[in-house]
């Protein structure tokens, strides 16, 4: 990601400690894992690789993977309290100390997300200063980039043709007040992934069922919650 | 692009050109590259101002500890003492500033919300400075934000010549960054110029240079928060060298250059990995053991 740095990427994120890339990164992680699922998990596991693995816990970087995973921001202080409010709405958690091989980035996590009727893994790692990569779905090589604090993002699947993109883009950038900053693609499975970045004000729940209707697009979903007007 | 700076020396020209301040140099610099209203960019500093204010306030007053229990209740001691300045040295201004840096790293530490200005590691150094000056000054809010845009502008420069991630640089580039942007900040506050701004920034960087990044455990706890503190009185004290007369024989934008060459040259071990320096000290091996950590060297 090579733009201008702005004034807030030194005065801020604003984020729940103690960690840009342990905690506000890995909670984006967690976000990532969760729009990619399109649905709502009843079990989560996630596998803690290198760094990850090793000091997770003094970092509370499990309690920000599991907000994540619930849609919290990575300013939300819930993140404290996940392991309750993830019991309160039944998602099942675990954390498993796994070696994902040598490649893989020291601040990597592999997550498996389930419900009754589907399955999903997703891996990413936390690279530093609240920036995050995505790099497997599914055991399907991506790469997405993300930074905790910065932007509110969609995830979207579309299909495989730069119209399809273009079209989506152009329907965000007739909301009023919403811009896009930023568009980061991946090939996946015969479609494409795209993580977009937008600034101004928050998107609405009905402009992304809206987005969702357009033709050629899977599904979109926020990372973190939506107003619901 | 017109107010678009990479270093020192382009700021103070622009600055120059436009009879304009650091801060407000940052301020437009942020809307002409986000697109918004300088009003909307100083709404937004606003808020990233009132949730320092927050942690403050509520780290003052807080005995909580952390989950390993290495830090907590230390900026209630040092506030406690703000006004018993018989028993104290230093003065008012430099024991808030400590106690206001100490307060934001111990709500880091203990899960609650900060601001990372510019880093985690490096939260508290900002707010106690510039907080602690406003108050002295008996200042409205709106000096403060000039503090804070200015401070931004410093790091900006510091990001771009060399890095703010103690991964890469060591502690000089969290705490160390932290120190420079606060000399500034507050020199301008105190109606500096920029040159000034930059002389105060440039005297504090150089005495934090080549500092290692060998937290406990590799928590962002010991020593981080006392860095901190400590670093408030090393901003003050350079902002107040510079309003004495003094300047920095080496120009701000050399000490950033060398500042990454030391970056380039440091031991990953010194790098936030834990396993040099403190990290590895009796004390050290003790929390990693109780981490279940890994413990690879014995002094």
């Amino acid at each position: 990601m090579s733009e201008d740095l702005s004034i807030f990427d030194i005065a801020g994120p604003v984020m729940v400690g103690p960690s840009s890339s342990h905690t506000a990164g890995a909670c984006k992680i967690g976000q990532f894992a969760r729009a990619l699922f399109h649905a709502t998990p009843t079990e989560v596991v996630f596998y803690l690789h290198g760094s990850f693995g090793e000091v997770y816990k003094g970092h509370a970087t499990d309690r920000a993977l599991l907000g994540g995973v619930m849609k919290f921001q990575t300013s939300d202080p819930r993140i404290r309290d996940a392991f309750e409010i993830a019991k309160e709405k039944n998602l099942k958690y675990e954390f498993i100390v796994k070696d994902l091989g040598e490649n893989a980035h020291p601040n990597t996590v592999k997550i498996v997300l389930k419900n009754e009727n589907s399955k999903m893994s997703v891996t990413g790692s936390s690279i530093g200063g609240g920036m995050i990569e995505i790099t497997k779905v599914d055991n399907f090589d991506v790469l997405l980039h993300g930074r905790a604090g910065k932007y509110l993002s969609l995830v979207a699947q579309l299909d495989h043709n730069d119209e399809c993109l273009l079209n989506f883009q152009k329907h965000i950038n007739k909301l009023e007040d919403i811009s896009v900053a930023a568009i980061d693609k991946s090939d996946f499975k015969k479609k494409t992934l795209a993580v977009i970045s937008l600034e101004g004000r928050r998107i609405k729940l009905s402009e992304v069922i809206e987005l969702e209707k357009l033709e050629g697009v899977d599904f979109v979903r926020s990372l973190s919650k939506l107003e619901t007007q | 692009m017109e107010y678009q700076f990479k270093t020192a020396e382009e700021v103070i020209n622009l600055c120059k050109k436009h009879k304009i301040s650091i801060s407000e140099l940052a301020k437009r610099y942020e809307s002409e590259r986000s697109g918004k209203s300088t009003a909307n960019v100083r709404e937004r500093m606003k808020r990233t101002r009132d949730v320092m204010y927050e942690a403050i306030q509520k780290g003052i007053k807080s005995n909580e500890r952390s989950k390993m229990g290495m830090v907590g209740g230390d900026a209630k001691k040092i506030y406690k003492h703000i006004n018993s300045t018989s028993k104290i040295m230093g003065n008012k201004v430099t024991l808030r500033a400590m106690a206001y840096a100490t307060a934001v790293g111990e709500q880091n530490a203990c899960m609650r919300r900060i601001v990372a200005f510019p880093t985690a590691g490096g939260s508290g150094v900002v707010p106690g400075v510039l907080f602690s000056c406003s108050e002295h000054f008996k200042a409205g809010k709106r000096k403060l934000l000039k503090g804070m845009f200015c401070a931004s502008a410093v790091g900006l420069i510091i990001a771009e010549g060399a890095t703010l991630s103690a991964a890469k640089g060591g502690c000089q580039a969290e705490v160390g960054a932290a120190v420079a942007m606060s000399a500034a900040g507050l020199t301008e506050m105190r109606g500096g110029t920029p040159e000034q701004c930059f002389h105060a920034a440039a005297i504090a960087l150089k005495s934090y240079l080549g500092l290692a990044c060998d937290p406990l455990g590799g928590l962002v706890e010991v020593p981080c928060i006392k860095r901190n503190a400590i670093g408030c009185m090393a901003a003050i004290g350079a902002s107040d060298m510079v309003i004495c007369g003094v300047t920095s024989f080496i120009p701000f934008d050399e000490v950033v250059q060398a500042m990454n060459n030391i970056a380039e040259i440091m031991s990953p071990k010194l790098r936030e990995t834990a396993l040099g320096g403190l990290a590895v000290t009796k004390t050290g091996n003790m929390i990693k053991r109780k981490l279940g950590l890994k413990v690879t060297t014995e002094l």
